[in-house]
């Protein structure tokens, strides 16, 4: 195990520094840079002005020597400054992680606790009414985009309740604290809901089918014994391992989220800091993101062992 | 029947409007006025930029030395007022304006305001300091300034090569503040520090700007609100969902479009709304550096091509204006008079016979219905761009051009069209000040860093020297409808439209108005009260 351990850290460094490669030369690679796009908001290029900007942001250097930089700082956590705000990238990251930690897992708690119960009770009621309100729940869920399902939500507030749950960076009452983030989580949380309800159902019902069901149904265990304890124990992995996906599919659907809610998360800022160009927020940013779902991946592994006591991770 | 209705409802607007100011009642004090902001500027310095994301946030920061009365929106020579200074004078044959300044000034850090802030700021953006914008857009606004010198703390002199009545208006823009010798860019761009009525506080970038009332103000019992709020939502539905459900007091100006007006008024009818243009021209840039463009035949084809009521009717509904390089009337002040206008190629009402006389020229170049030319538009990829570039294209099929759409990120268009990468571009151009130094000086001087096409006409260019120095208006205005009426004709820049764009807020916030002839120059916010 502990070997193992060893070899899945180090082939995470791997992974990361090739991640950090491609993220700086895919970036540099987009056409235009940060002088562009302040001397668009300028209204014109001065060639002179423009040599001097790049020259003072350090873009004028080779691309390798721009890597070492920034590398090196970041792995002795001196993440630079940012182009547009000329603060510390770290100043600028650092607190909007919570907020969309926070979006984000309540989101996967979303997900989790709606999907899972709801997959069971389909995968159960097979074939009956039930079985198909749901199915055509979790199809609805994986259809709507969260953007649109989110403009839906506060068009109908606005429409229904003269309210809108924008964002509050200092809720007073838990109601408020509730729908900022309550009701972003959910938008974003449907779809990833929708399809653990689905990946809950299917492996249900194959586990459901297999002789130890039914050796315990003829033993004379209850019902819910056998669906929870017996089925649902043995039909989770899959599930662990979709949620653990989505965790890291959920920045693209928070990016749309943070925007139609305008929630200030870090991926609605990573997405104006890829439109400024502004690489030290966006390096370091995606940075942080990989380094989320690799530990992510490496989490879900290690459950599976905790969930499955047949798993056991050996050299 | 439509136009009845319309005359019906402006005539009940126009009398809901009076009754509401002579309600209005006394100013009070206080309250954070709460707005949403389009999106996130780059920085905190105006000087530095050419949009009004940053003007409208940080305009209240500052003061000039002169400015347009604010509660005006027609901004003219004459509706100029005082605020850093107190009063000025043309001596020196016109060749050198005095401006005897404000005592007892303040800066937002307590250090006094004299003179030498007056000559550090514009030694800066004429490129004389030692220390530099980043970026310095309107440097050739002050071409014909020799130097600024100063007489005792008091007093500022700026001495011209020749006389420039409109340096004056300049000096009223938005675009025109006084900063500290004291604060370096750097820091004015992350803090600015200014005299005016409002404080920074803080700038989040892409969430929020936030300001606070000066209680130091030079101008006693102004402003009349505690502070200033602007939350940044570049999704415009979510804002203006967020005005309708009051979350905002008021609503980013100008940036609510004719079609979402509606929206407004029948989601929330008690929000005051008004709309009025500008002056933002949307225009075609045209490379005649490189065929087919260069051939002076085409270019005209394409002039007398152009529909413009059809593009103001379909991106307008009908609330637009047609007009030269200058904003047209009644906003505008310096606008030709319709029948000069309609005597231009492409400007007259018969948008058939227009075009049967482009089809000849487009024969005479070589094309027709067999021989189509292609051309690429290239435009920027936001809506305002796109929109009207996609009906430039179907308009341009009637005269044998096939168009296709070049859309590019804003990060790569100036750079693009600088290296001449282009054959058409679909371009907005916004001036700063409705008067002709600006917009002719900038946009079509031979060399200006803003002529985007280098487009370089000598026999004009002389001719812009002269208004400029014309001091008699009725003789400018004959010789500026000449100017532009010659740059039509020259297909320097064929002007599309112009736009009309709304604001809107909620009944009780009282005090504001909306520059009809400038996006720029209408945001101190000193005046605006709420009546709650």
């Amino acid at each position: 195990m502990f070997a193992y351990l060893v070899r899945r850290l180090f082939l995470m460094l791997v992974t990361l520094f090739g991640i950090s490669v491609v993220i700086f030369f895919l970036l540099r690679i987009v056409p235009g840079n940060i002088v562009d796009i302040l001397f668009a908001a300028a209204g014109y290029v001065d060639p002179a002005d423009k040599a001097n900007l790049e020259k003072e942001l350090g873009i004028d250097q080779p691309l390798i020597v721009q890597y070492w930089h920034w590398i090196s700082g970041f792995l002795r956590g001196d993440f630079g400054y940012s182009y547009v705000s000329e603060k510390p990238a770290l100043q600028e990251i650092l607190p909007r992680i919570p907020i969309t930690a926070r979006l984000a897992g309540l989101a996967l708690l979303f997900s989790a606790s709606i999907g899972i119960p709801l997959g069971v009770i389909s995968a159960v009621k097979q074939g009956t009414r039930l079985d198909y309100a749901l199915r055509v729940v979790s199809l609805s869920g994986l259809s709507l985009p969260s953007f649109w399902l989110g403009l839906l939500i506060l068009t109908a507030s606005v429409a229904m309740f003269g309210q809108m749950p924008i964002f509050n960076p200092n809720p007073q009452t838990w109601l408020e604290a509730f729908a900022t983030y309550a009701v972003p989580a959910a938008a974003v949380g449907f779809r990833s809901a929708a399809l653990t309800m689905r990946i809950t159902r299917s492996s249900m019902l194959e586990v459901l089918r297999q002789d130890y069901i039914r050796t315990a149904r003829a033993k004379g265990a209850s019902d819910a014994a056998v669906n929870y304890h017996h089925a649902l124990k043995n039909a989770i992995l899959p599930v662990i391992t979709v949620i653990g996906i989505e965790a890291a599919f959920l920045i693209g659907g928070l990016i749309v989220t943070e925007t139609v809610f305008n929630i200030p998360g870090v991926a609605r800022f990573l997405v104006e800091a890829i439109r400024w160009r502004d690489y030290p927020i966006v390096q370091n940013l995606v940075m942080f993101i990989a380094v989320v779902v690799v530990f992510a991946n490496f989490t879900v592994d290690m459950l599976y062992a905790v969930f499955d006591p047949r798993i056991r991770y050996t050299d | 029947m439509r136009s009845v209705r319309a005359l019906a409802a402006t005539a009940a607007l126009s009398l809901l409007a009076f009754s509401t100011i002579a309600v209005a009642g006394e100013p009070k004090q206080g309250g954070i006025l709460r707005m949403y902001h389009r999106d996130s500027p780059g920085n905190a310095s105006i000087h530095e930029g050419a949009t009004y994301s940053l003007n409208v946030p940080f305009m209240p920061v500052f003061n000039n030395l002169v400015i347009y009365k604010q509660d005006e929106a027609q901004n003219r020579m004459d509706n100029i007022v005082p605020e850093l200074a107190e009063s000025w004078a043309w001596v020196n044959d016109n060749k050198t304006l005095t401006f005897k300044l404000r005592q007892g000034v303040k800066w937002h850090d307590g250090k006094p305001f004299t003179s030498a802030d007056v000559k550090c700021t514009f030694d800066m953006l004429m490129g004389k300091a030692q220390q530099k914008f980043r970026q310095n857009p309107r440097k050739t606004w002050y071409e014909q300034v020799n130097d600024v010198s100063t007489n005792g703390d008091f007093e500022v002199s700026f001495n011209l090569k020749r006389p420039q009545p409109s340096l004056l208006a300049l000096l009223a823009s938005g675009y025109t503040p006084v900063y500290p010798c004291h604060v370096s860019p750097g820091d004015m761009r992350t803090h600015p520090i200014g005299t005016g009525p409002f404080k920074f506080v803080e700038f989040k970038a892409n969430e929020s700007i936030k300001l606070t009332r000066n209680t130091d103000y030079w101008r006693k019992g102004r402003p009349y609100l505690d502070g200033i709020e602007f939350t940044i939502i570049p999704n415009r539905s979510t804002a203006i969902l967020a005005f309708v459900a009051g979350k905002f007091d008021m609503t980013f100006p100008t940036e609510v479009s004719i079609p979402l007006l509606k929206d407004v008024k029948s989601q929330d009818p008690s929000a005051v709304c008004v709309v009025e243009p500008n002056n933002v021209a949307t225009n075609i840039i045209v490379n005649s550096t490189a065929a087919p463009f260069d051939n002076a035949d085409i270019r005209k084809a394409m002039a007398l091509a152009l529909d413009r009521k059809a593009f103001i009717n379909i991106m307008f509904e009908g609330q637009g204006d047609i007009g030269g390089t200058m904003e047209p009337a009644p906003a505008g002040l310096w606008a030709m008079p319709k029948e000069m206008l309609e005597s231009i190629p492409g400007y007259g009402p018969d948008v058939n016979a227009n075009r049967e006389q482009a089809k000849k020229l487009m024969q005479k170049a070589g094309y027709g219905p067999d021989k189509h030319l292609a051309v690429k538009i290239s435009t920027r990829n936001i809506p305002v761009y796109r929109d009207p570039a996609v009906i430039l294209i179907d308009q341009l099929k009637s005269i044998y051009i096939d168009g296709e759409l070049d859309v590019v990120e804003t990060a790569n268009w100036f750079p693009k069209v600088a290296r001449k990468d282009y054959m058409l571009g679909l371009n907005l151009t916004g001036n700063a000040v409705d008067d002709p130094d600006q917009s002719f000086y900038e946009n079509y001087s031979c060399g200006s860093e803003r002529n985007y096409t280098n487009y370089c006409n000598k026999e004009i260019e002389k001719l812009f020297d002269v208004q400029s120095q014309e001091t008699d208006i009725a003789k400018r205005k004959k010789l500026v409808w000449e100017i532009d009426k010659k740059l039509q004709e020259d297909v320097a820049r064929p002007i599309i439209f112009h736009a009309r764009t709304g604001t809107c807020w909620k009944p009780y916030v009282k005090g504001v108005t909306v520059m009809s002839n400038s996006s720029y120059n209408g945001y101190r916010y000193e005046d605006v009260w709420m009546d709650k």
